[in-house]
Parts: C-alpha cells; sequence; structure tokens
C-alpha cells in the first residue's frame, strides 16, 4: 500500500470524479474527499429541471451510489470546510479545527450563486439555486396559483421558469439584457427560447433592471428599476455563478477569474491540481483560456487531471458542450455559439427539431441542436476533425451527418 | 427457465443490424437491438437519467446514450463511460421463426 494521501477539496461532481478516477486509475494510497455540503456527491443538472418539478428520488442525483465510496476506500468528510490551504507544509486546516497533510491536493471548490445587489435580496422567500437544499426549499414554496418572481433569464432561471408553469404558478422572469441567456446563444436561438416561453404563459420583462424585493416579514413584491411593483410569493434568483477560488488565492496559486491551470489541470503549486467551474484553463479547440460553467467540464476535465495526478495525463481538449431542458425542448450546444455570422440550419424550427450550425472557415464552429440530440455525437466529430463542409448538405436533412465524417 | 415468462415483441424483420427500439412489456421499457444479426435485451431507460437508449446510437457493441453520451456493453450491460456507473439490466432473448421473444421473471 503506497503510503501516499491525495486530498480532494470540493464533493461536487468534479471532486467525486476525481476521487473516483484516481481509485479506478490504480492510486493505492489514501484518497481524502472533502467538502462543506452534507450531502453525498450530486449532480446539479437536475436540481433546476426533474429533481424541481418531477418526481426524481434525491438519490438519482448521486453521482455514485452512496456504498460506493466505502467500496472504494475513499474517505468521505461531508460537512467539513477546508479553510486553508498551506502549499509549503502541504497541509490543509478542516472547519473542525484538525489538519491534514497531502501528498497531492485537488482543488475542485465549483462555484457559489452570484448574489443580487439590491436590498430586500436576503428576505425569507427569496431563493438561490445552487444545492439540493435550495432545490427542496424553491419546491416547498411553489404553489398551483402562486405567483413566482425569477430574476434573471440565464439557464437557471428559464428552467425554473419552466418548471414553475409545470407546477401550475403564474411566472415573471426579469432579465437586465435586452435578450434571454445573452451570454450562451446567438440572438436567433434567444429568440426561439423567448417565444417558447411566452407562448406557454411566462411573462418574460427584458432589458429590466431591478431596485429592490420589498415585503414583511417576508418577500412580496419585486420593484422594477422602472418603479413597477409585480407581487411575487416567491422570488429566484439566477444570475450567475461565482468561482470559488478564494482558498487558492489565499494560499498564493495564480488566480484570474478562477484558479489558473494548464491543460493537464496543473495549477502553480506542482502538488496542487484544480478542476471544474473553478478553474481558467486553455481549451486548444477554442484557441483560448476559457472559465466552463458546466456538467461535462466538471466530470471530464477532472477525470483528466486526476489522471495527470498518477502520472498519466494528456492535454485536455475537449470541445465544450452543454444541455438544457425546458418545455419539451431538449437543447444541446457543442462548442460556444456566439457567433451568428454564418449560420445553417437544418431541420424545422416550426417542428421543434433542428440544429442550427455556426460555420467559421467553412468549418463548424458551434451548433445548437434541438430536440436532436442522436446527432450531436457527429457533429462534435464533425469539429474535432476540422472538417470542411458544404453547407448544402449540411442543411439537408436528407444527408446523414455520419456520412459528412468520411 | 421455468421462472421466465416470454413475451412476444417484434419480428426480427423490424429491426435493422445496428437499430434499436424500444418496446413496452406491460409498463416496463425495454430496448431490443440487433447486432449483426442478433439480438439482444435490456432496460431501455440509462441508468444515470431519464433518457431511451433505443434512441441513442450503436457503435460496435455498444450503445451510447442520446442524452449524456454515456455507454453501455449491449450483451452484459455493463456501464462503460462516464457519467454512466450503474450497469444495465440484460433479458434472455429468444426467437422462434422470425419472431423475436423477452423473458421476463414472472410476476
Amino acid at each position: 500500500m503506497s503510503a501516499e494521501t491525495y486530498l480532494v477539496i470540493g464533493t461536487g461532481q468534479s471532486g467525486a470524479w476525481t476521487a473516483r478516477t484516481l481509485r479506478d486509475e490504480g492510486f493505492a494510497g489514501r484518497i481524502v474527499l472533502i467538502g462543506d455540503e452534507r450531502h453525498p456527491p450530486y449532480e446539479r443538472p437536475p436540481l433546476s429541471k426533474e429533481l424541481l418539478f418531477g418526481d426524481m428520488p434525491v438519490e438519482k442525483t448521486y453521482v455514485f451510489p452512496e456504498p460506493s465510496y466505502g467500496e472504494k476506500s475513499i474517505e468521505c468528510r461531508l460537512g467539513v470546510a477546508v479553510t486553508r490551504i498551506e502549499p509549503a507544509a502541504k497541509r490543509v486546516h478542516l472547519g473542525t479545527g484538525e489538519t491534514l497533510g497531502y501528498d497531492k491536493l485537488m482543488i475542485a471548490t465549483g462555484s457559489r450563486a452570484r448574489p443580487l445587489p439590491v436590498p430586500g435580496a436576503r428576505l425569507p422567500g427569496v431563493f438561490y439555486l445552487r444545492t439540493i437544499d435550495d432545490t427542496r426549499a424553491i419546491r416547498a414554496a411553489i404553489r398551483p396559483g402562486g405567483n413566482v418572481v425569477v430574476i434573471g433569464a440565464g439557464w437557471i432561471g428559464l428552467e425554473v421558469a419552466a418548471g414553475a408553469i409545470k407546477l401550475g404558478a403564474a411566472v415573471t422572469v426579469v432579465e437586465a439584457a435586452d435578450r434571454v441567456c445573452a451570454r450562451a446563444l446567438t440572438p436567433d436561438l434567444s429568440a426561439y427560447l423567448l417565444a417558447r416561453h411566452r407562448a406557454k404563459g411566462a411573462d418574460i420583462r427584458l432589458g429590466t433592471g431591478i431596485a429592490r424585493i420589498t415585503g414583511e416579514p417576508g418577500a412580496s413584491g419585486v420593484v422594477l428599476a422602472n418603479g413597477t411593483t409585480i407581487a411575487a410569493d416567491l422570488v429566484v434568483i439566477g444570475i450567475g455563478i461565482v468561482p470559488n477560488c478564494e482558498i487558492a488565492e489565499a494560499a498564493g496559486l495564480a488566480v484570474d477569474n478562477g484558479i489558473v491551470v494548464d491543460e493537464m489541470g496543473r495549477t502553480s503549486d506542482p502538488s496542487i491540481y484544480a478542476a471544474g467551474d473553478v478553474t481558467n484553463h486553455p481549451n486548444a479547440q477554442l484557441g483560448r483560456r476559457i472559465r466552463l460553467e458546466s456538467w461535462e467540464n466538471a466530470q471530464n476535465q477532472a477525470i483528466n487531471a486526476a489522471r495527470a495526478m498518477l502520472g498519466k495525463g494528456t492535454a485536455y481538449a475537449e470541445i465544450p458542450w452543454f444541455w438544457s431542458d425546458q418545455y419539451d425542448l431538449n437543447i444541446q450546444l457543442v462548442g460556444l455559439p456566439l457567433d451568428a455570422r454564418d449560420a445553417v440550419t437544418r431541420g424545422d424550427p416550426a417542428a421543434d427539431q433542428f440544429i442550427t450550425f455556426y460555420l467559421k472557415d467553412g468549418r463548424i464552429d458551434s451548433a445548437a441542436a434541438i430536440n436532436a440530440g442522436r446527432d450531436v455525437r457527429f457533429v462534435r466529430r464533425l469539429m474535432q476533425a476540422g472538417k470542411i463542409v458544404d453547407r448544402a448538405l449540411l442543411a439537408d436533412p436528407a444527408t446523414k451527418l455520419q456520412g459528412l465524417l468520411k | 427457465m421455468s421462472d421466465l415468462e416470454f413475451h412476444a415483441v417484434l419480428k426480427t424483420s423490424d429491426l435493422d443490424p445496428g437499430e434499436a427500439k424500444q418496446v413496452l412489456i406491460g409498463r416496463k421499457e425495454i430496448a431490443i437491438y440487433n447486432l449483426e444479426g442478433a439480438f439482444y435485451a435490456t432496460d431501455d431507460i440509462c441508468t444515470h437519467a431519464y433518457a431511451s437508449l433505443a434512441d441513442g446510437y450503436i457503435e460496435g457493441d455498444r450503445v451510447e446514450c442520446p442524452l449524456h453520451g454515456g455507454c453501455f456493453e449491449i450483451k452484459t450491460g455493463k456501464a462503460c463511460t462516464p457519467p454512466c456507473v450503474e450497469d444495465l439490466k440484460t433479458y434472455t432473448v429468444k426467437i422462434e421463426g422470425d419472431q423475436i421473444f423477452v423473458g421476463l421473471p414472472r410476476g
């Protein structure tokens, strides 16, 4: 048995996959997974989807079945915060007062909901959605016929809006930008999604700021920047996330909108790695550094970095991939579809089954697939291969995308 | 095999090699696969999230979930790529003439 100890800080998707990969790839030493949440590691996508408005049992969100940690000899320290890292001494301090030494350390502290800086944002009845407990609290507060005000028309806000409508609530979404999901979508897709939400009955107010949230003792109204008040039984704020990199910064690691890592997940300290939402990492496909807030990156960057911790690393160079479910739409993004200058659509948006490709120099730079998950694997492969694509063939649903790979 | 009850599900001609289809036996969703002329059955719903594997993509003897890209070995049900870690249930298949039957435990 190796005498080495590898610590993993953070029990989200990245932390859990780091611990599991270390063991599955043959690390025989001690693995300790530490995080301040009390639940076993879980996946967050269902929190604004099936767990919020469906009947998914909470165990289905778990990254791995609970007993598997014991079976794999992974020590879980749940509900325990890491308060400080001492890189020179190679040890961490825990909220319990203990210290734990490490040979290698993974920081997978993820991110937290960005707070809305307006008066009343801390009133009872105002929620953020980041944890299982948040989801349970929101679900308990939503009532058929009740007024739900969602602040922010990003993914979380739109998924909560769709879920609340499904639960029978009246929903108003207030967004500061002039379109929905402006940070993630091209204007055509923002318009498509906006139309769907409005058709389902959501009252979406774009280009609208928030002055304050009012109510006594709990939130009962949201006052807009223009002075209008919207009645609210509950308010859900989804205006983005903030990486949890303070502990890394305090330890002297390089931090710049996330912990700076290389393509192996290595930080500026040779014994410390980082993965997931918290990292600013190079992406060869995009040709630049990026901090990604996605399930897939949290999983795959962690797997890659865990292998690197064992000396088996390869350069992490995945094409960003993301999905959302709203009403009867499954939306999948490959790459970052922001530049809509050269767009090709395949399929019929009116039938809610289509892919819009965004081309650059004759190649697929990114794509958005609506209810077309089966084709996404081929889109990815076309992008990885850097294939020059024929616009007419791409646009024709009769062309098998598979065939374009040849 | 007396503990199995066989249910007629599809004709062999309903499924080309490399294809899969979902069938319902009672309320159970089962995927039937044709791998180069041999037929297999597994639970249709991915063990990771609610998605039909029959809508997925078959490559070699693996099926890839259309939702998150996790793979299973069709013959054994073994989960082989992230995010899937729980194996799929597999079922006994028998062919009589051109009829495909799936064996489920009685009761």
